[in-house]
């Protein structure tokens, strides 16, 4: 179902039309009450009045996550404090975490653009939205959980953590839709199954899951072992939280963005050239209605490619292909460049092996190490050493095939691999360089 | 005729085979016989116990992974040149011993030698056909 006809569905002109706009009053707003955007504005020579056309945009400067930090805590923001109403920090895995704030116009915003992700889902206001996102700073949890109450549906504010009740309240309460991440998605299913309740004795049909990378064959899994349709949520706390772009039910195939609210362009990571549609580079966001946190071009390290296509659901909006990597997590190994989602597609592909893996990257003398960590379950377990050291050389060479990088696959005993409870945590690189 | 083993997944790791056997004595199981095969990184434990079925449960439920095999318990004469009798006659019908371990017996005259073949019918059939004295598991369970 679409929530917003009139916006969702706009003729592409008179949404580029839109979208210049509002470009146009982002950019005045932002020279005008946020000392960093004036100083890199006036340092390149450009003007606020100098945007004309889409094509401008070019020309304006980037902002990246160290920009933020520069400015930790306040100092992006566009309004005095007194109209910020909501404050969110994303979770900083290195050093300060990232401050963004909302206005109430921008938390309404927030709320529309959720109804919107849900509905793409086909949730309706009957649903019961069991929402395990966590809530606090991360903005997963109360950004699903205003969206879910916008749309009117039943939201349960289960946050993350807590496996057993979670399944207890799912089977009890009824809950008809699942969010949260993918890994902790699948780290639900197993405890299920560890309590022996079957996900088709339950009343769940669509989950909706973000905020990590995630590949087709952990869709297929989580689609599965849930027994429910598995939609990608896309969104990141800098530009708004979860709700910039969303998979829609009929298609599932590209994640439309959410245009009148943001400019998605592409660009080549290195050089920093635009990219055009069907391009593979980093997704780099402009907020364009946002109040108290506007950003100008935003690189996200996101990884993607933009499909402009016509969409079957009717939707005018772009479409991104799911986001399967970060430039950050790129590892690079001996020289090859290796993204942990690459890795978990081709373990997918290995019947029986569980979606649960640990990549550690180390050093000995000058060359570089992967061991891929791989829990033995029944399925693949046998009584005989050669049965399992076939395994193991088989997946070093499916990844040797694939990616052109040896690996040193290590099998390890069930659920000795750190369950998510959020994020996943995949990599750990020992190397120290 | 054929004898169920259970074989345990575990890792390179200090005070897991500990914890196997903590968890079997514990569940009141007795072993009547082990093999330890390792790598590197891993190792399987193999297993003859008295209770089959609830060793697998106590170790399922304390999350190590639990496979069962079929092998078979051949008696053999605790003399020099028994285990090479009844090798010959099994390499003589192309039967291949995958892995074996043995043990003596209580009253000490006959040695088991517990086998895994690659193809177990066929292996049961050439020994009884060769009158070599092959082990029924409630004996083994019970020693």
């Amino acid at each position: 179902m679409i929530w917003d006809k009139e916006f969702e569905t706009l003729p592409r002109e008179a949404l580029e039309a839109l979208k210049l706009k509002r470009l146009q009053n982002v950019v005045k707003r932002v020279y005008a009450n946020v000392p960093f955007y004036k100083n890199t504005f006036d340092e390149k020579g450009f003007k606020p009045e100098d945007v004309e056309s889409m094509d401008d945009l070019k020309r304006l400067p980037f902002t990246t996550k160290q920009d933020l930090r520069d400015n930790y805590p306040y100092g992006l923001f566009a309004v005095p404090l007194e109209s910020v109403v909501r404050i969110h920090a994303s979770s900083g895995t290195t050093g300060k975490p990232t401050v963004v704030g909302y206005t109430k116009k921008d938390i309404e915003i927030w709320a529309e653009l959720m109804a919107r992700a849900l509905s793409a889902a086909g949730a309706t206001k009957g649903d019961i939205i069991h929402n395990s996102y966590g809530y606090g700073l991360f903005t997963g949890g109360l950004g699903l959980h205003y969206g879910a109450e916008r749309l009117g549906a039943s939201v349960i504010p289960m946050s993350g953590g807590n496996s057993k009740k979670q399944i207890m309240i799912m089977e009890d309460f009824g809950s008809t839709i699942l969010t949260c991440t993918p890994s902790y998605a699948l780290s639900l299913a197993e405890t299920a199954e560890e309590m022996g309740i079957d996900f088709k004795n339950l009343k769940l049909k669509t989950g909706l899951f973000g905020a990590e990378p995630w590949s087709e064959g952990i869709r297929e899994e989580i689609e599965r072992k849930l027994n429910l349709h598995a939609i990608d949520l896309y969104g990141l706390s800098e530009i708004i939280g979860p709700g910039v772009a969303v998979e829609c039910m009929e298609a599932k195939r590209g994640l439309h963005v959410f245009e009148d609210h943001f400019i998605v362009e592409v660009i080549n990571p290195e050089t920093c050239e635009t990219l055009t549609h069907g391009q593979r580079g980093e997704l780099v966001f402009t907020t364009l209605t946002k109040e108290a946190f506007p950003l100008i071009r935003y690189r996200t390290r996101d990884i993607s490619v933009l499909n402009p296509e016509p969409c079957i659901c009717g939707r005018t909006f772009v479409r991104m292909e799911r986001v399967n990597g970060r430039s950050d997590d790129m590892l690079i190994i001996r020289g090859v460049n290796v993204f942990p989602s690459q890795i978990e597609s081709i373990l997918m592909n290995i019947e029986g092996i569980e979606p649960h893996y640990l990549l550690i990257v180390d050093r000995k003398g000058t060359m570089d190490t992967l061991e891929i960590q791989v829990e033995v379950n029944e399925r693949v377990f046998s009584d005989e050493i050669k049965n399992l050291q076939i395994l193991g050389k088989r997946i070093e060479k499916d990844i040797k095939d694939f990616l052109g990088v040896s690996t040193i696959v290590k099998l390890v005993e069930p659920k000795t691999i750190q369950r998510s409870e959020g994020k996943a945590q995949r990599v750990i690189d020992k190397r120290k360089i | 005729m054929k004898i169920d083993q259970i074989s345990v997944f575990l890792e390179n790791k200090s005070g897991r085979l500990a914890k196997v056997t903590r968890v079997l004595g514990e569940a009141g199981i007795n072993i009547r016989a082990l093999s330890l095969a390792d790598t590197t990184d891993f190792g399987i434990l193999r297993l003859i116990v008295n209770d089959s079925q609830k060793a697998m449960e106590v170790l399922k439920e304390n999350g190590f992974t639990v496979g069962k095999t079929e092998v078979v318990a051949v008696e053999v004469e605790d003399k020099p040149g028994g285990l090479a009798s009844i090798l010959g006659v099994l390499s003589d019908h192309d039967i291949n011993v995958e892995y074996m371990y043995a043990f003596v017996e209580q009253s000490g005259e006959n040695a088991i030698i517990i086998c895994r073949f690659d193809e177990t019918d066929k292996a049961i059939y050439v020994l009884q056909k060769n009158n070599i004295a092959i082990l029924k598991g409630e004996k083994l369970y019970q020693f």
